[in-house]
């Protein structure tokens, strides 16, 4: 089934369009590349000039990232009893040892947990508020359309102090709740919108159907909306989590330990022991991942075309 | 396994009439066919009984309970729709289960799976339970849509042409099923269409509506034989209803404007002379298009018939139908 044209594209056509993709992908790709790449070289590598791009691989990045270490002195490395993993070694060998777990995993959970809670709050609220706004007849409706949409008009962060304020005052600084509720408030506004879009192009004939059948109003919703829905719904959330994943600004105004996520944390690495580009990249590269987990898994739905063509005529 | 009663019924949308002031009392187990050219509110009707629109005005009886105050699940209807009929997301097999998983029924599996494969018999889509709704064509489209119908027992099936995308052939065969279908039963059916051979055949009575307003209801055979209009007269018959300046013919009844002149009301070889313009065969009769003292008539002929074009035909009319200034029945 050809989806999106009519017409085969000749040879050349396809090997321009080729060339052409294959060149952006590679422009796109190259920071990225360059990212993971570091995230595997030692410290002396990552800074080497010129750039090395063929390297002995190590593990040293990571096993920074995820630990605290302390210099050892030549006294203690006599009386330290030998390393006991391939980490401890790797670490001994620059007369350091390892005290304990960094606080990395701690704030990439709480980036999972702000991010992932506040994109199904986003998502769960603003379906609801679409449908409302797509079926029902609400006074003043383009009113409150508008007025959901201007709240997107200045950059959120133009209200800091505002609600720097306000989080203090109801406890919210620094708590994954509050970071949870401030990204849900600044995604619900998009979400109510893109998803309004996707609801009204699914006809209301189909819910009449289902109410003649026998299915109440919810249930319809459920069964008949929601389904077809699917491919908004996931563009959506995935436009959410981007969002919240990514934040930095509130982050480091509302967040110091507790509900502290990994974009304010990831810089402070640098701080460390001098300037630990491994470790950095390490970090970059793994918080990375569930976006790309996540849009992996969603982009089955992201394909348009579930709803294309049951228009009997 | 209804009767219905429709007491003056009015749906406006904003200033556009969808339908004013209807009265119709549906007996238990009848075939009522609503005629009516697009936009008389045909559609409006059958949304109004199914509990999809709520009127401006009037009530609506099933069985003697007005049903204003019900949803649409509590009418226990089912509606053939005109548009949009499959839902998109759901296999063939499951837009059929569809009804019959609903709160309300809560069929056990077997008997789902029994009915599914009755109706996808009668209809002629059980290699298609599978597919995607959307993978269909139109035909198998409607089919399915029809098949949702089938797979209930309700007090009252609504379709709203429900063999408009069929081929000749289907449709045929389909009518002769829906007719069977709504004897063994024993149910109320309304049905919009607009082709006669299927008002004809499968109708026990026959509501013409003209703007939005009822102007004739009755059997097949009195809408034919006595329509209260022109409107009417021209809404039944194939090809339609030659209507011609009334004084033609000569003695025509007092007020009459227009003579109304079926095929089957036309004696050739005597009357009025006319010029044949255009010969039609189709196979079992000819069509002869003639021009009467300026005026356009079609009259049909056996196929043997040697008439060509440019022949001149005497023309009278026998029991024909009188219309007023109006076009309102003048007897
Ligand atoms: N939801 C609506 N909003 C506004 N006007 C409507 C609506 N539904 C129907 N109408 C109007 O009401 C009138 C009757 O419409 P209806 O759909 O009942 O016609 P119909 O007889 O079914 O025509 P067709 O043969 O084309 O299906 C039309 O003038 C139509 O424009
Ligand atoms: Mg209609």
């Amino acid at each position: 089934m050809s989806n999106f044209s009519v017409t085969t594209p000749s040879k050349r056509q396809k090997w321009v369009a080729g060339i052409l993709v294959t060149l952006y992908a590679l422009i796109t790709l190259m920071p990225l590349v360059w990212i993971i790449m570091t995230g595997f070289k030692s410290s002396a590598d990552s800074i080497a000039y010129p750039p090395k791009v063929i390297f002995s691989p190590s593990l040293e990045g990571y096993v920074n990232l995820f630990t605290s270490q302390t210099r050892l002195t030549s006294e203690q490395v006599a009386t330290t009893p030998p390393p006991a993993t391939w980490y401890d070694k790797l670490v001994r060998s620059h007369q350091m040892v390892i005290v304990g777990p960094s606080r990395f995993g701690q704030r990439f959970l709480n980036s999972v947990i702000i991010g992932f809670g506040s994109t199904f709050l986003s998502v769960s609220l603003g379906t609801l508020a679409a449908y409302a706004f797509s079926r029902f007849k609400v006074p003043i409706k383009e009113d409150l359309l508008f007025f959901i949409l201007s709240t997107r008009m200045m950059p959120p962060i133009a209200a800091a102090i505002p609600i720097f304020l306000m989080f203090r005052e109801l406890g919210l600084s620094d708590t994954k709740l509050g970071m949870i509720l401030l990204y849900t408030g600044v995604n619900l506004s998009l979400a109510v919108w893109l998803l309004k879009g996707f609801i009204d192009e699914i006809p209301f004939e189909y819910e009449e159907a289902a109410l003649i059948d026998g299915y109440t109003r919810f249930q319809a919703f459920y069964k008949v909306v929601l389904p077809q829905a699917a491919t908004g719904i996931a563009s959506t959330a995935i436009f959410c989590l981007i969002f919240a994943w990514n934040e930095y600004a509130f982050a480091v105004l509302l967040t110091s330990g507790n509900a502290q996520t990994a974009p304010p944390f990831i810089p402070t690495i640098i701080g460390f022991g001098g300037l630990d580009w491994p470790a950095v990249a390490a970090g970059t590269t793994i918080f990375l991942l569930p976006i790309m987990i996540f849009t992996i898994l969603l982009r089955k739905h992201l394909l348009r075309g579930i709803t294309f063509g049951a228009v009997r005529k | 396994m209804a009767e219905v009663v429709l007491e003056n019924l009015s749906k406006s949308f904003g200033d556009t009439v969808g339908v004013e002031d209807i009265s119709m009392r549906i007996p238990d187990g009848a075939f009522v066919v609503i005629l009516g050219p697009t936009g008389a509110g045909k559609t409006t009707t059958l949304r109004l009984i199914a509990g999809l629109e709520a009127p401006d005005q009037g009530d609506i009886f099933i069985n003697g309970q007005s049903v204003l105050a019900l949803n649409p699940a509590q009418r226990d209807v089912t509606v053939v729709f005109q548009q949009y009929s499959l839902y998109p997301h759901l296999s063939v097999r499951e837009n059929l289960a569809f009804p019959l998983r609903s709160p309300l029924l809560k069929t056990p599996q077997e008997e789902i799976d029994r009915k599914i494969k009755e109706v996808a018999e009668v209809l002629h889509i059980e290699h298609k339970l599978d597919n995607k709704a959307v993978e269909l064509s139109g035909g198998e489209m409607q089919r399915v849509a029809i098949g949702r119908a089938l797979v209930r027992e309700p007090n009252i099936y609504l379709m709203d042409e429900p063999l408009s995308s069929l081929d000749a052939k289907l449709r045929a065969e389909l009518r002769i099923e829906l007719k069977r279908i709504h004897q063994s039963l024993g149910a109320t059916l309304l049905y919009v269409t607009h082709d006669q051979i299927e008002a004809m055949s499968m109708a026990t009575h026959i509501g013409v509506l003209q703007n939005g307003k009822l102007v004739q209801f009755g059997s097949p055979r009195e809408i034919y034989n006595n329509p209260v209009s022109q409107y009417v007269a021209e809404r039944l018959g194939s090809p339609r209803i030659n209507v011609l300046p009334a004084d033609l013919f000569g003695n025509a009844p007092k007020g009459a404007k227009t003579i109304g002149l079926r095929t089957e009301h036309i004696v050739l070889g005597r009357g009025v002379k006319g010029r044949v313009n255009r010969v039609e065969h189709l196979g079992d009769h000819t069509r002869l298009h003639m021009s009467l003292a300026g005026n356009d008539l079609i009259v049909v002929m056996d196929p043997h018939n040697p008439v060509s074009r440019g022949d001149t035909l005497a023309i009278s009319p026998e029991n024909p139908i009188y219309f007023d200034a109006n076009g309102i029945r003048v007897l």
